[in-house]
């Protein structure tokens, strides 16, 4: 069962067997953090933040797993794909090299028309400021921790080469080795929505990471969860990016263990000055499972913050994903994509608070929607009275590919600065009959027209990843998601 | 060889096309002229199988085969082009990736084996090279934030590219300027051949200076009025389309000159 009084039962029992548990100021944040749970329980749409996804439905739910998993093969599988995403990209660069093309400047670019006033190549590429990895990379380059069942597994995990000054690891083991540096990133029990207080209450372990001042972390630190064979797992990711620190950090939820799981997931990210996160977010479950994640960045002066969303798994997906600008010239980049069919239903609710002056952020998500699916965008800004020259983007487009399927984008504006640029619009459409039309007299049949047409509305989100083994990895798992006899791959 | 009998069309239940007649011989090259709201493009959408189209009556005949049967891509992949009067642009989607599908897609069809990246490289190379279009439009979107003349172009880069046996050319010549119109009237001239018939559909006397036809139709109010040698279109470079009702003899003549039906 996933009923309140099953979660309270449950932190009654474990909860002075867990990790850290001799922690006097985790053991407070567990127990308020189970207490609020209680108290506000599984959120409905009565609920402000939920009113297009209830989870009432979980107070009757049960979980079990029908059909266990190896990790084993699912950790090689998603390496296999990397490694060929990575050769691809690698072969388009060499193919294209000397030509005028460079998809990710040219996309972004087109669209800031309207007189942008201050150069911010960073942000819209999202690429760290350092020299970018040579195009012949070794197979599975970069840093991959596993976590099985919510727990590290050092053995399926494999950390390469780390300059001095970078801390990568497992949260139960920093809370061993350094409960003080733990503790200033952890959060509480207050945080976010009803769901992320239960991840409080009940997360164990998930990534480590430390970044020192100008510590650069040039491959992608790959941070893999698989379920193996529990019904739930809860994963709190902490990343504390010292000044100028700079680092890409990506999250898999590959499909797992099949049956009603649960999986919450918290990861906060604390940018200080300067510094350049990157952070790509692909979920995959399998279909059945229930996703409830939380992504919470806070922005020093000039940090830089780019954000990914793939989420294309889940019979029920949730991220919560909110970024304060807290210092001047602060950068974000939310970008996002979601795919779902059948009956499955996909929300992002984002929050960007601009708290500071002259803070850039730039929001695009897209849908596309199948079968009786529901995707759900709120994007909420918040530009406080002293962010001044505040300049705000959002936009979110779906596409619904069945009749049945159902988009709600909804943009939130509060600003209370009078010297701001803010700019917002949502769309929900179908494919051109124009150019559908185009393709098909052409000689394309309609199905292959289809598919051409969602995969390009799609990959403009992609296009913005500016690290090229990870946009090709993103449009292999967005391949992998639409039905395609036809060779799309070569839309790329 | 085309054989159009008795063509009745209508969009959301209006009447367009009210009886049209037209037959187009192998390797001829018809113009139709007409004025605006005349019925031109709806012909040129209904030949190429849009569906928003519907067709109430007559009859098609193209080689012995009932072209409105089949629905639009199997129309091109038999060899029927319609060069578009305004041509879509389709984000997301580059010039080579639809290019290279639509190549292919008419070779299969054909029996031919579908080209690799470097024979068609070098094929869409030498292509470009002839109407005049930098290798850069390659890889943009398709049509995307192309000017005017370059989206003409690219339509005349296709014809050549998909080699069609009935080539329709839906006023391809507005809106450009008299150097864009004498690329895409040398594309097309080009193109001519014994095999290949063309429809070339146009408000203006101007681009048959360029593209010679072997007959010129006038069409009026969803039907062909008046048909003729190229002297036809001086006729109604001269006296515009009003003369055409006049001319008639009286059955709608008291239409005002140009006036839409």
């Amino acid at each position: 069962m996933s009923a309140v009084d099953f979660w309270l039962g449950r932190h009654r029992e474990i909860a002075a067997g867990l990790a850290g548990a001799k922690l006097p100021w985790l053991a407070r944040v567990r127990d308020e953090a189970i207490g609020r749970f209680a108290d506000e329980g599984w959120p409905t749409t009565r609920r402000e933040n939920w009113r297009h996804t209830s989870l009432a439905f979980m107070e009757q739910q049960a979980l079990s797993v029908r059909e266990t998993v190896q990790p084993e093969r699912i950790l090689a599988a998603l390496r296999a794909r990397f490694d060929a995403a990575t050769q691809t990209s690698a072969h388009l660069a060499s193919a294209t090299s000397g030509g005028s093309r460079e998809p990710t400047e040219t996309g972004t670019e087109s669209r800031r028309s309207g007189g942008s006033r201050e150069p911010q190549p960073s942000l819209l590429t999202d690429a760290p400021a350092s020299p970018r990895p040579a195009t012949q990379q070794t197979a599975s380059a970069g840093h991959w921790l596993v976590f099985v069942d919510g727990h590290f597994a050092p053995a399926l995990s494999a950390i390469g080469g780390l300059p001095g000054g970078a801390q990568i690891g497992s949260l139960a083991d920093a809370l061993k080795q350094t409960p003080e540096a733990v503790e200033a990133a952890f959060g509480d029990a207050n945080d976010g929505e009803p769901p992320e207080a239960l991840n409080a209450a009940f997360a164990t372990d998930g990534a480590w990471i430390r970044l020192s001042r100008g510590v650069a972390v040039e491959q992608p630190i790959h941070l893999v969860f698989v379920g193996a064979a529990a019904t739930d797992r809860h994963l709190r990711n902490l990343i504390v990016a010292e000044a100028g620190a700079q680092a890409t950090i990506v999250e898999h939820y590959p499909a797992s263990a099949a049956g009603t799981t649960l999986t919450t997931a918290a990861t906060r990210i604390l940018a200080a000055q300067d510094s350049h996160i990157v952070h790509l977010k692909l979920q995959e479950e399998a279909p059945e499972a229930i996703h409830l994640a939380t992504i919470d960045a806070v922005q020093a002066r000039g940090a830089v913050f780019a954000s990914h969303s793939l989420s294309f798994g889940a019979r029920l997906a949730r991220n919560d994903i909110r970024t304060r600008l807290d210092g001047e010239g602060a950068e974000a980049l939310l970008n996002g994509l979601y795919h779902a069919d059948g009956r499955r239903h996909v929300d992002h609710h984002t929050r960007i608070d601009h708290a500071a002056p002259q803070g850039t952020s730039r929001e695009f998500y897209r849908g596309l929607l199948d079968g009786s699916a529901r995707g759900v965008f709120t994007g909420r800004i918040l530009v406080a009275q002293d962010a001044q020259r505040t300049d705000a983007m959002q936009r979110c487009d779906n596409l619904l590919l069945s009749r049945l399927a159902e988009a709600d984008a909804r943009p939130e504006l509060e600003i209370y600065a009078d010297d701001v640029k803010c700019a917002h619009g949502a769309t929900v459409g179908q494919i051109d009959d124009d150019a559908l039309f185009y393709l098909r007299s052409r000689g394309l049949d309609a199905t292959h027209a289809r598919q051409v047409l969602t995969y390009a509305f799609a990959a403009e989100v992609l296009d913005r990843i500016a690290h090229a083994p990870l946009r090709a990895l993103g449009r292999a798992a967005l391949l992998e998601r639409l039905p395609a006899e036809a060779r799309l791959e070569e839309l790329s | 060889m085309l054989k159009i009998n008795n063509l009745h069309a209508s969009v959301d239940g209006k009447a367009i096309l009210k009886g049209l007649d037209l037959e187009v011989g192998d390797g001829e090259v018809h113009a139709i002229m007409g004025p605006n709201g005349s019925g031109k493009s709806t012909l040129a959408q209904v030949l190429a199988g849009r569906d928003s189209f519907t067709v109430t009556d007559g009859n098609v005949d193209w080689d012995g085969t009932d072209l409105l049967a089949l629905p639009a891509e199997e129309r091109a992949r038999a060899g029927l082009f319609l060069a578009f009067q305004y041509p879509v642009e389709i984000p997301g989607v580059s010039n080579a990736y639809f290019l290279k599908a639509a190549v292919n897609a008419i070779r299969r069809h054909r029996g031919l084996p579908e080209f690799d990246a470097m024979d068609f490289l070098a094929r869409v190379k030498a292509e470009m090279k002839a109407v005049g279009m930098k290798e850069e439009f390659l890889y943009r979107s398709v049509n995307e934030g192309f000017s005017g003349g370059e989206k003409k172009r690219n339509e005349i880069l296709q014809m050549a590219l998909l080699e069609p046996k009935l080539a329709v050319l839906d006023e391809t010549d507005s809106g450009l300027d008299i150097d864009a119109l004498k690329i895409v009237a040398d594309g097309v001239n080009r193109l001519r051949s014994p095999e290949r018939s063309m429809i070339v559909i146009t408000h203006y006397q101007r681009l048959l200076d360029y593209i010679v036809p072997d007959q010129v139709h006038v069409l009026s109010q969803g039907r062909i009025v008046r048909s003729g040698g190229r002297e036809l279109a001086l006729e109604l470079e001269e006296h515009g389309y009003g003369w055409i009702d006049t001319a008639k003899g009286g059955e709608r003549a008291s239409g005002a000159p140009g006036a839409r039906p």
